[in-house]
C-alpha cells in the first residue's frame, strides 16, 4: 500500500470504508460501492493497484465467479496471499475494491465481465487471461458474442506478453485466443453448441466429431490441448491422470477446475498440492450452497442463460426430487425472457416442478409447451411448504437467486 | 376433435398464393420422417435426428427433433399429409429463442389434430421446396449476411414460395427477405427480394417491449412482444404494414412488420408467436385452412401471459 501515490492511497482507504458501511448496514457485500467511491477520487486507481502484481483475469459467459474462486484456491497452494473479487463484482469498481482490500497480496485473481476484457487488460496488464466459454446471454444489454470474440482477438494481438489459458472445445473462444502469442489449450468440454455451429473465421458450417470441431472450408480446427478433462478425471500437461473428486457438483465445475489447475501450473503450482485446495471449495457466492429449512434440504443453483441452465440440469438430483425454478427479468437478468425457449425443459419430466419468480407465467407457458407438469408458488418459502421432507433443488436466474438468498438469510 | 382435412381445404384468409398440386409427392416426405434423406446433401448430416438442436446427451431426444406434442402421443402421427414446418438455418438464425415459434406452431396445429412434421435445415443443407410454413429467425450481423448469401444461391425457399408456401420471418430474417438490408458496417447487402421491403441501419438500437395494432383485415389481436434491433425498414408498394406501433420502434416509421400474400415478417424477435397465438393461427390457417378454436384449457396460460404483459406496459 505504501508504494501507492497519496491520492490513490486516500481513494483506496475511502473505498474500503464505504465497503464496510455497505456490509454493516446489510445493503450488500460491499464489493462494488467501495470501488465506486475509490474511482471517483482517483480514476487511475486500478492501474496503480495492479502494478507490480501477478494478475490473472478470468472471463467467459458462464463459470467466471466459480473459476475465479478455484484459481484463487489453486494459486493459494503456492503459500502467498491472493487478492480476488470473490463475489462476482466484475466491473472496474469491483476489481478496485478487491485490490484495495489486499494491498500486499502478490497475486490477484480477478473475474472480469466479458465485454470489458479489453479495457481491463489495458488497465491491469495481466500475466494470464483465462477464457472459459462464450454463449448467448442477456442480449438486450450484452453485445453480440461474435463481436465480443473479435474484440478479445484484437486485444490479445495487441498484448503479446499475455499468456492465455483457453478452452479449446469452444470454437469462438479458440478463435479469439488464436491471436495470442502464448496459449495453453485446455480440453474443458462444451455441451452448449447452439452458438458455435458456424466457423468464427469464415462462417462455414463447422463439423464436429469425437476429435473436436473443424471447419471444412478455412481449416480452423480445435487446437490440441495439453490439459484434458476426461469424465471425473483430468490429464495434466505432463500426462499424469488425477481424480478430481471436487465438492462442487457437475460437469461444468470439473471443467472450471481443470482450467484453474492449468493456470496454477503456469505459476509453478503442483497439481497434487493444488487439488486439495480445489476440493475444499464447497460453495461460491451462494451457488451450490445447501440450506436447511423446516426439514427440507435446499440445493441452490444459479443459471443465467441457456448454457447455464443446461449445466444446472446436469447437477439435479438423479432420483427425481422436486425442483423449484425461479425466473425474473430485471435489468441484470435481461428484460427479455425469449431465452426460455432456448432451454429444453423436457429433462424435468417425471419430477415435481414448482415455478416462481416475477416472470413465472412466461415459464409456465414454456413448460406447458414442453409438456412438463408444474405448480405455481409465490416464492421459496411456499415451495418449501409444498414439498415433502427431503431435498429440494432450486434453479434461479440472477436477481431471482439473490431474492431467494435474501429470503433464506445471507448465510446461504 | 375432428380434423378438417385442412391442407386440402385450405385457401385461408389473406393467402394469395396458390396451392401446389401433388402435396403427397416425393421430396421430403421420407426424408423428414426417417431423418435420412436430408443427409444425402450434407456430409456430416448435422441436422439428422435433431442432434444439433439439443446435443447428443439429451435424454429427451427423439428422431423427430425437438418437438413433442399431442400429435406424437397417438392422436395423429405425422403422415404424408403432415403439415411441414421448415425452420431455416437455426445454425445462423436462431439468436434468441426462435425455436419458440416452431414449437408454438406445432403445438397449436397438433392440438387441433393436425399432424406436424418439423424439419430443420442447416446452412450447409438445401432448403426443401415442399414445406408448408417456413420460419426464419433472428441473428447477428455476420450470420445474417451469410444466411442471405446461401439462401440466394440455393433457391429452395424462393421455389417453395412459388409453390404457395407460408413464410414467417423475424428480425434479421425479416430484413433478409427484403430487397436490401444493412450489413455489419451498415453497408447495403442484397436480400432475397421476396417481400417488398428495404432495410438499413438506424441511429440507435430499439430495445424493449412492443405493442402494436394489427391491420384489421388480418383479424388478429394486437401484438405484444420484445424487439432488439437497429434496423429501419421501409415498405414498398407491394407490402402492407403488419401493424401500427403504440409502444416501441418497429419499422421506425410508426408501422411494425410487413406482409404480402402468405409472406409475413416482424421485428418482434425470438418467440414472437408465444405471446401472439392469433398470429400463429393466422399462419396455420394460411397453410391449412380455417381452424377451430382451441378449448379454454389449452389457452389458459397463454391468455394469462398476454394479459400480464399487456398490463405491464399499459400506462
Amino acid at each position: 500500500m505504501s508504494k501507492l501515490p497519496i491520492r490513490a492511497r486516500v481513494a483506496s482507504t475511502l473505498g474500503e470504508a464505504a465497503g464496510k458501511v455497505s456490509r454493516l448496514t446489510g445493503r450488500g457485500d460491499g464489493s462494488v460501492i467501495g470501488g465506486v467511491v475509490g474511482l471517483r477520487v482517483a480514476p487511475d486507481l486500478l492501474r496503480q493497484l495492479s502494478a507490480g502484481r501477478q494478475i490473472v483475469l478470468v472471463t467467459g459467459t458462464n463459470g467466471k465467479t466459480t473459476t475465479t474462486r478455484l484459481v484463487t484456491a489453486a494459486i493459494g497452494s503456492l503459500g502467498q496471499d491472493v487478492a480476488s473479487n470473490a463475489f462476482g463484482a466484475n466491473m472496474e469498481s469491483g476489481l478496485v475494491s478487491a485490490l484495495s482490500g489486499a494491498p500486499d497480496a502478490p497475486y490477484a485473481v480477478l473475474e472480469v465481465d466479458e465485454r470489458y476484457l479489453p479495457s481491463m487488460i489495458k488497465a491491469t496488464s495481466p500475466r494470464v487471461v483465462v477464457l472459459l466459454n462464450l454463449s448467448r446471454d442477456q442480449m438486450d444489454r450484452a453485445a453480440e458474442i461474435w463481436l465480443v470474440a473479435r474484440r478479445w482477438r484484437e486485444a490479445f494481438a495487441a498484448a503479446p506478453d499475455i499468456r492465455v489459458v483457453a478452452n479449446a472445445d469452444d470454437p469462438l473462444v479458440a478463435w479469439a485466443a488464436g491471436s495470442a502469442s502464448h496459449v495453453t489449450w485446455v480440453a474443458a468440454g462444451q455441451r452448449w453448441h447452439e452458438d458455435s455451429w458456424c466457423c468464427p473465421e469464415c462462417g462455414s458450417h463447422l463439423r464436429r466429431d469425437e476429435l473436436g470441431w473443424r471447419c471444412g472450408e478455412c481449416g480452423l480446427s480445435r487446437p490440441s490441448a495439453r490439459w484434458v478433462l476426461d469424465g471425473d478425471s483430468m490429464i495434466d500437461s505432463a500426462g499424469a491422470v488425477h481424480e478430481l473428486s471436487l465438492s462442487l457438483p457437475g460437469r461444468a465445475n470439473r471443467s472450471n477446475a481443470v482450467m484453474a489447475l492449468a493456470v496454477a501450473g503456469l505459476f509453478g503450482a503442483d497439481v497434487g498440492q493444488a487439488l486439495p485446495n480445489l476440493r475444499s471449495v464447497v460453495s461460491v457466492a451462494g451457488r451450490y450452497t445447501t440450506v436447511q429449512r423446516r426439514g427440507r434440504t435446499l440445493h441452490l443453483l444459479l443459471a443465467k442463460n441457456p448454457a447455464g441452465w443446461l449445466e444446472a440440469f446436469d447437477v439435479l438430483d438423479p432420483d427425481g426430487r422436486p425442483v423449484l425454478l425461479a425466473v425474473n427479468a430485471q435489468v441484470p437478468d435481461g428484460k427479455d425472457t425469449s431465452w426460455l425457449w432456448d432451454v429444453d425443459y423436457r429433462v424435468l419430466r417425471g419430477r415435481p416442478v414448482l415455478v416462481a419468480g416475477e416472470r413465472r407465467i412466461d415459464l409456465a407457458v414454456r413448460l406447458e409447451a414442453d409438456e412438463v407438469p408444474f405448480d405455481l408458488v409465490d416464492g421459496v418459502e411456499a415451495a418449501v411448504d409444498r414439498v415433502p421432507a427431503g431435498g429440494l433443488d432450486v434453479i434461479a436466474n440472477y436477481t431471482a437467486f439473490q431474492q431467494i438468498r435474501t429470503t433464506l438469510g445471507r448465510t446461504a | 376433435m375432428t380434423v378438417p382435412n385442412s391442407r386440402f381445404a385450405a385457401n385461408g384468409s389473406g393467402g394469395a398464393g396458390h396451392r401446389r398440386p401433388g402435396l403427397n409427392g416425393a421430396g421430403l416426405n421420407g426424408a423428414g420422417r426417417n431423418g435420412a434423406g436430408l443427409d444425402a446433401a450434407s456430409q456430416d448430416g448435422a441436422g439428422r435426428d435433431g442432434d444439433m438442436l439439443w446435443g447428443a446427451e439429451d435424454p429427451g431426444l427423439t428422431a423427430r427433433g425437438p418437438l413433442t406434442g399431442p400429435g406424437q402421443s397417438g392422436r395423429s402421427p405425422a403422415g404424408p399429409s403432415a403439415l411441414r414446418l421448415v425452420w431455416i438455418y437455426p445454425d445462423l438464425l436462431s439468436t434468441y429463442g426462435d425455436r419458440g415459434n416452431l414449437i408454438m406452431l406445432a403445438r397449436r396445429a397438433r392440438l387441433r389434430g393436425i399432424a406436424v412434421e418439423p424439419i430443420q435445415v442447416n446452412s450447409d443443407q438445401p432448403v426443401p421446396q415442399q414445406g408448408d410454413i417456413y420460419l426464419l429467425g433472428g441473428g447477428e450481423d455476420l450470420p445474417q449476411v451469410l444466411a442471405a448469401q446461401r439462401l440466394r444461391a440455393g433457391g429452395g425457399l424462393q421455389a417453395a414460395i412459388g409453390n404457395g408456401a407460408v413464410v414467417f420471418a423475424v428480425c434479421a430474417g425479416y430484413q433478409l427477405i427484403g430487397s436490401v438490408f444493412g450489413g455489419a458496417q451498415g453497408e447495403p447487402v442484397g436480400g432475397l427480394g421476396i417481400l417488398d421491403i428495404s432495410s438499413g441501419r438506424g441511429d440507435r438500437r430499439g430495445v424493449g417491449e412492443v405493442l402494436a395494432d394489427v391491420d384489421p383485415r388480418l383479424g388478429v389481436d394486437r401484438l405484444t412482444g420484445f424487439e432488439n434491433h437497429q434496423g429501419v425498414t421501409r415498405l414498398g408498394p407491394d407490402a402492407r404494414p403488419l401493424a401500427r406501433v403504440t409502444l416501441g420502434v418497429g419499422n421506425g416509421d410508426g408501422t411494425e412488420g410487413a406482409y404480402a400474400g402468405r409472406i409475413l415478417g416482424t421485428y418482434l424477435h425470438g418467440p414472437a408467436l408465444v405471446r401472439n397465438p392469433g398470429l400463429a393461427d393466422l399462419l396455420l390457417s394460411w397453410a391449412a385452412g380455417p381452424l377451430p378454436a382451441l378449448p379454454d384449457a389449452d389457452e389458459a396460460w397463454t391468455r394469462r401471459l398476454r394479459a400480464e404483459r399487456l398490463a405491464a406496459v399499459s400506462p
